[in-house]
């Protein structure tokens, strides 16, 4: 009852906004294109403290701060519950907001269609792509395995579910690899764990209390630099393009992909900008800016690297075009898993 | 030896001026957010990393920045129990154990003792904690190590057998109240699975019921509704304004050495391996109410009920960073923040950091000593005006509380819906009160039920179904073996006792 | 802990009657809980463990049951008939608090938390304290300005806002970033 008598509030405040925005753009069309945020801008981060995209959203408020790209502070706000799906719910149900903005994860794709919560990218406006988290897989150094290959036949060999993969979450990315994986291991399947994130995941494999991770590059690099950890493949279509040493010998370019080892699978994960539906495109072109603004900066290219992310950069009806077949693709990855939720 | 040398070489890095005001700010800021419920040591250092992302720029800036962040993490550790005791609001959730006697103490108008024993015993805990970091660094990380989901759950189990069967009053409302508490704890996304449980299609339900929501509303405004209908105000208000309290409840406290020792222990072993502070502070108390000759007397204002989960819990919050240094694994919310912190200002957290970051590891070990020892002089500076709110007319403070609570509500979550709960929760609180229906076993089970819940599946999934990976080592097994005996040992106590009966020649009890 | 002696007055609920509806309350919760578990699947599966509904499942079952038997002492004890839960004086005084507080929480969502808080403080120590109203305001004010400035403007936490305080963020912070703070 709440919600909605806020709803309702902030909906009437922001037809009020709109319909002052529209009388501003009608007296002077020239500012019309250059729309700008008239107060606090609220990223919402569809995860809990901490994680991944945590990380990015913290360090995009910090790099803005600094460079001063925006007149108006950004506010971060975590609603992790139900597997993202409280922060999705948020933005579909801002409609029209401009100053609500959101990161994604995976669980973009992956909540609804494994809990049936009601929401998809279809109810947001995609804004632009930042970047794409890459996923290694990894074993513990101590493992015999050298190759992705090694490890898969070793799988084969073995009994059933006698390998045990580690992973964020449960039917996400992490289980959706291995999923996958388990496609060319000859009808062997993984056991696979899930855990609550990825710093946890990384020290059930230094502890050898599973076979291996499927971790994105920043969530184990400290491990790998330590030579606690070793990367088999990237599940990229071509290697990383970062050359500079990481451990003595190997650079992240030096980890071939997994189809360069014969194991054909390939997973990258969004990370994203939507808004809300319903903004105007002067709103949205903003926010493009702003983010190849943000790109621009030194200290964004160091965060990439240290996180060996692909940069691919899109925005409009391309990004949009991505995001669709990236949801087919999800979906029919899940739908084979049986991590579809049932009706 | 070689760490002495380093950590000087860190005293050096961390005492000039610039970095003791920061200091200072930090825990200022840290008591502030620990006050308030709601806001915990996490958001505080989540909401202020950006802040330091240009001071980590500067020379010998992360070593700046990690101090204001991490000050502010003590600071909230300190805080928490300022609430808690005055109110009984615990402002963070691990405070929530120092309620049971601290806020019974405030009510017998001894609140500057409560606070001053608080505050003490946080500090003694997080000293031997740096103390044990400083020096055991490298073996406590590879001990971290040995625990997967088995041991993981061993653990938890160990937690809540040492709470558990020390209530009194009726052992089936005992239970009502823990399965409540287990409920409560399931509602929302099963983590192992990833279905919806119990949501019944309720968006508002997806989050599930925190901890800090529910314990807000059954402890904070549950108090007040009970003090409203005695008669609109709190007993604490008639209290004097003792000045030299601090000294006189120091002369009491070396009396609680054994239990300061074992909740230091707890503590150390919790935080690193990561149970968590919150578990560390309630097996501490449970262990030290069973232990203590005085048993009896807690949940009455007796001080070593504070004393027990204080210790274990800065111990605990102050280890937890361990993990985070020599491994890069966060061992709790706010090392995972810290943690995200040194990412962002480049820094890469893991085994090699003691080697190719010496200044900014032993500036940070350096900061965390002298961090608490500064957290110590300004809280325990403030406990006369600490006290002094209590002397606030009812009528001024009761409302202030109310809104306190609805903020600390709305912020664990930015959701409406929770301050709706809080209220719910409150109600609860005040019959559950009146029917002593126990509220601790329903928090406990409220804080570990989902944690015990996933590690016991994750552990099953890795033995594929067998039980006997709980006994399959000497470590698990061992846990394991200790929380068999605390459950039954009420039990075990009663046959003993029958045994020295029968034997001829009884010894007197 | 307190034994129901508020103020005085004729005995209004018996701790018996509090004691069986509060057992009832808790065995619809363990059916809610029970019934999703069901429908979760509370089996054993193989080579797994638990699924998803079987803790639940018996949580539910221990909480009916240990519900059960509270409800069947409580209905057998003739004691508990004598004892007060609550007298009338004593259920209005918490009333006084609980409905002013649920109308509390109601507003902030309409009108936010800091506009809400200021009536709502004002109106308590009014009614409790007999405060003059004005300074029931100035104590609300000077407490919800704390926390804007806190939450709004330093923290950047933003809390539930209305039409009144929603255009002052801005302003507030354009000024405390003129004069330093």
């Amino acid at each position: 009852m709440s919600k909605q008598a806020h709803s309702r509030w902030s909906r009437s405040l922001i037809l009020a906004a709109g319909a002052a925005a529209l009388a501003a753009g009608a007296a002077a069309p020239a500012a019309a294109e250059a729309w700008q945020p008239s107060k606090a801008v609220t990223f919402v981060i569809p995860a809990g403290t901490g994680g991944g995209a945590d990380q990015m959203a913290r360090f995009i408020q910090g790099i803005v701060t600094k460079h001063n790209l925006m007149s108006q502070p950004i506010i971060v706000i975590n609603k992790a519950g139900g597997a993202g799906a409280e922060g999705f719910l948020e933005i579909k149900g801002s409609k029209g907001d401009p100053h609500k903005i959101i990161i994604t994860l995976s669980n973009l794709f992956t909540t609804p269609l494994a809990t049936g919560t009601p929401f998809s990218w279809k109810d947001m406006t995609p804004v632009s792509m930042l970047a794409l988290d890459q996923f290694v897989l990894w074993v513990n150094a101590e493992s015999p395995y050298k190759t992705a290959k090694e490890y898969i036949d070793a799988v084969k060999a073995a009994p059933d579910r006698q390998f045990k993969m580690a992973g964020t979450g449960s039917k996400q990315e992490d289980q959706i690899i291995t999923v996958a994986l388990e496609r060319v291991t000859g009808g062997k399947k993984f056991t696979y764990i899930p855990f609550s994130g990825g710093g946890a995941v990384a020290v059930q494999l230094v502890g050898n209390h599973v076979n291996s991770t499927v971790n994105n590059p920043i969530e184990a690099v400290a491990q790998w630099k330590a030579g606690k950890l070793r990367p088999l493949c990237i599940f990229d279509g071509k290697r990383s393009i970062y050359t500079n040493k990481v451990t003595a010998t190997m650079a992240w370019s030096d980890i071939p992909t997994c189809k360069e080892s014969g194991v054909g699978v390939e997973y990258q994960m969004l990370r994203g900008i939507f808004m809300p539906a319903g903004v105007t495109k002067e709103q949205v072109a903003f926010y493009v800016g702003l983010f190849q603004k943000l790109r621009e900066t030194p200290d964004w290219k160091k965060f990439m690297e240290d996180g060996a992310f692909n940069q691919t950069f899109m925005s409009g009806d391309e990004y949009a075009k991505w995001v669709a077949a990236a949801e087919k693709t999800h979906y029919d990855l899940m739908k084979e898993a049986g991590f579809l939720a049932k009706p | 030896m070689e760490e002495i040398a380093s950590l000087l070489g860190g005293f050096s890095v961390v005492l000039t001026p610039f970095n003791i005001g920061l200091m200072l700010v930090g825990i200022l800021l840290g008591v502030i957010i620990g006050v308030l419920p709601g806001l915990g040591g996490a958001n505080g250092v989540a909401i202020l990393l950006p802040l330091t992302f240009t001071l980590a720029q500067q020379p010998g800036g992360t070593t700046s920045a990690i101090i204001l962040l991490s000050c502010i993490y003590w600071g909230a550790l300190f805080g928490g129990a300022i609430t808690s005791i005055l109110f009984n609001i615990p402002g963070e959730p691990w405070s929530v154990a120092t309620t049971f006697d601290g806020h019974p103490m405030a009510k017998q108008g001894r609140a500057d003792e409560a606070l001053t024993a608080a505050f003490t015993s946080s500090f003694v805990g997080a000293l031997v904690a740096v103390v044990v970091i400083t020096f055991l660094a490298p073996v406590v990380a590879r001990f971290a190590l040995k625990f997967g989901p088995a041991e993981l759950f061993a653990v938890q189990f160990l937690t809540f057998a040492s709470f558990i069967g020390m209530g009194r009053g009726s052992p089936f409302k005992t239970l009502a109240s823990m399965s409540l508490g287990f409920a409560l704890a399931a509602v929302g996304l099963d983590s192992v699975t990833g279905q919806l449980r119990m949501t019944y299609g309720f968006t508002d339900l997806l989050k599930g019921f925190q901890f800090l929501v529910a314990v807000i509303g059954l402890f904070g405004i549950g108090e007040i509704l009970l003090s409203m209908e005695s008669g609109l105000a709190f007993s604490g208000a008639k209290a004097k304004l003792r000045l030299n309290a601090v000294l006189t409840t120091w002369a009491k406290l070396p009396r609680y050495w054994i239990t300061s020792i074992r909740s230091c222990v707890i503590g150390c072993w919790m935080g690193i391996t990561p149970g968590g502070a919150t578990p560390a502070s309630f097996m501490s108390y449970g262990l030290a109410k069973r232990m203590s000759k005085q048993g009896n007397t807690f949940g009455k204002g007796n001080i070593e009920g504070v004393v027990a989960p204080e210790t274990a819990a800065h111990a605990a919050g102050t280890s937890a960073l361990l993990p985070m240094i020599t491994l890069g694994i966060p061992g709790s919310p706010t090392a995972a923040v810290l943690l995200g912190g040194l990412l962002i200002w480049g820094l890469k957290p893991g085994p090699l950091l003691f080697v190719e970051q010496k200044d900014f590891v032993w500036g940070l070990i350096a900061s965390m000593y002298l961090g608490n020892v500064a957290g110590l002089v300004i809280v325990l500076t403030c406990v006369p005006l600490f006290a002094a709110i209590l002397r606030i007319p009812f009528s001024i403070i009761a409302p202030t509380i109310m809104v306190i609570c609805a903020i600390g509500a709305y912020t664990v979550n930015n959701a409406m819906f929770d301050v709706w709960l809080v209220v719910l929760f409150g109600v609860v609180g005040y019959v559950f009160n009146k029917l002593s229906y126990p509220l601790p076993p329903l928090v406990l089970a409220l804080v570990l039920g989902d944690m015990a819940e996933s590690s016991f599946r994750q552990a099953m999934l890795s033995s594929q179904g067998s039980l006997g990976i709980f006994w399959s080592n000497w470590l698990v097994g061992g846990i394991m073996g200790l929380g068999v005996i605390l459950l039954f040992w009420p039990l075990i106590k009663r046959v003993l006792a029958l045994v020295r009966r029968r034997a001829p020649a009884g010894a007197p009890s | 802990m307190s034994d129901g002696e508020g103020p005085g007055g004729p005995p209004l609920i018996s701790v018996r009657t509090m004691d069986i509806v509060v057992a009832l309350l808790m065995i619809a919760a363990a059916a809610v809980v029970i019934g999703d578990s069901l429908r979760l699947g509370m089996g054993w599966q193989e080579n797994e463990g638990p699924r998803a509904g079987y803790f639940p499942f018996y949580v539910g079952v221990i909480l009916a049951v240990s519900s059960a038997v509270n409800l069947v002492r409580a209905v057998l004890d003739r004691n508990g008939a004598g004892k007060t839960f609550t007298t009338k004086p004593a259920l209005l005084q918490v009333l006084a608090v609980l409905i002013p507080l649920a109308i509390y929480v109601g507003a902030v969502a309409v009108i936010g938390i800091y506009v809400a808080s200021i009536a709502y403080m004002a109106l308590f120590m009014w009614h409790f304290g007999k405060y003059p109203l004005w300074r029931g305001f100035l104590v609300g004010f000077a407490v919800s300005a704390v926390f804007f400035l806190m939450f709004e403007i330093w923290f950047l936490v933003p809390l539930p806002k209305g039409p009144l305080d929603e255009p002052l963020v801005p302003v507030v912070s354009a000024f405390m970033k003129s004069i330093g703070l």
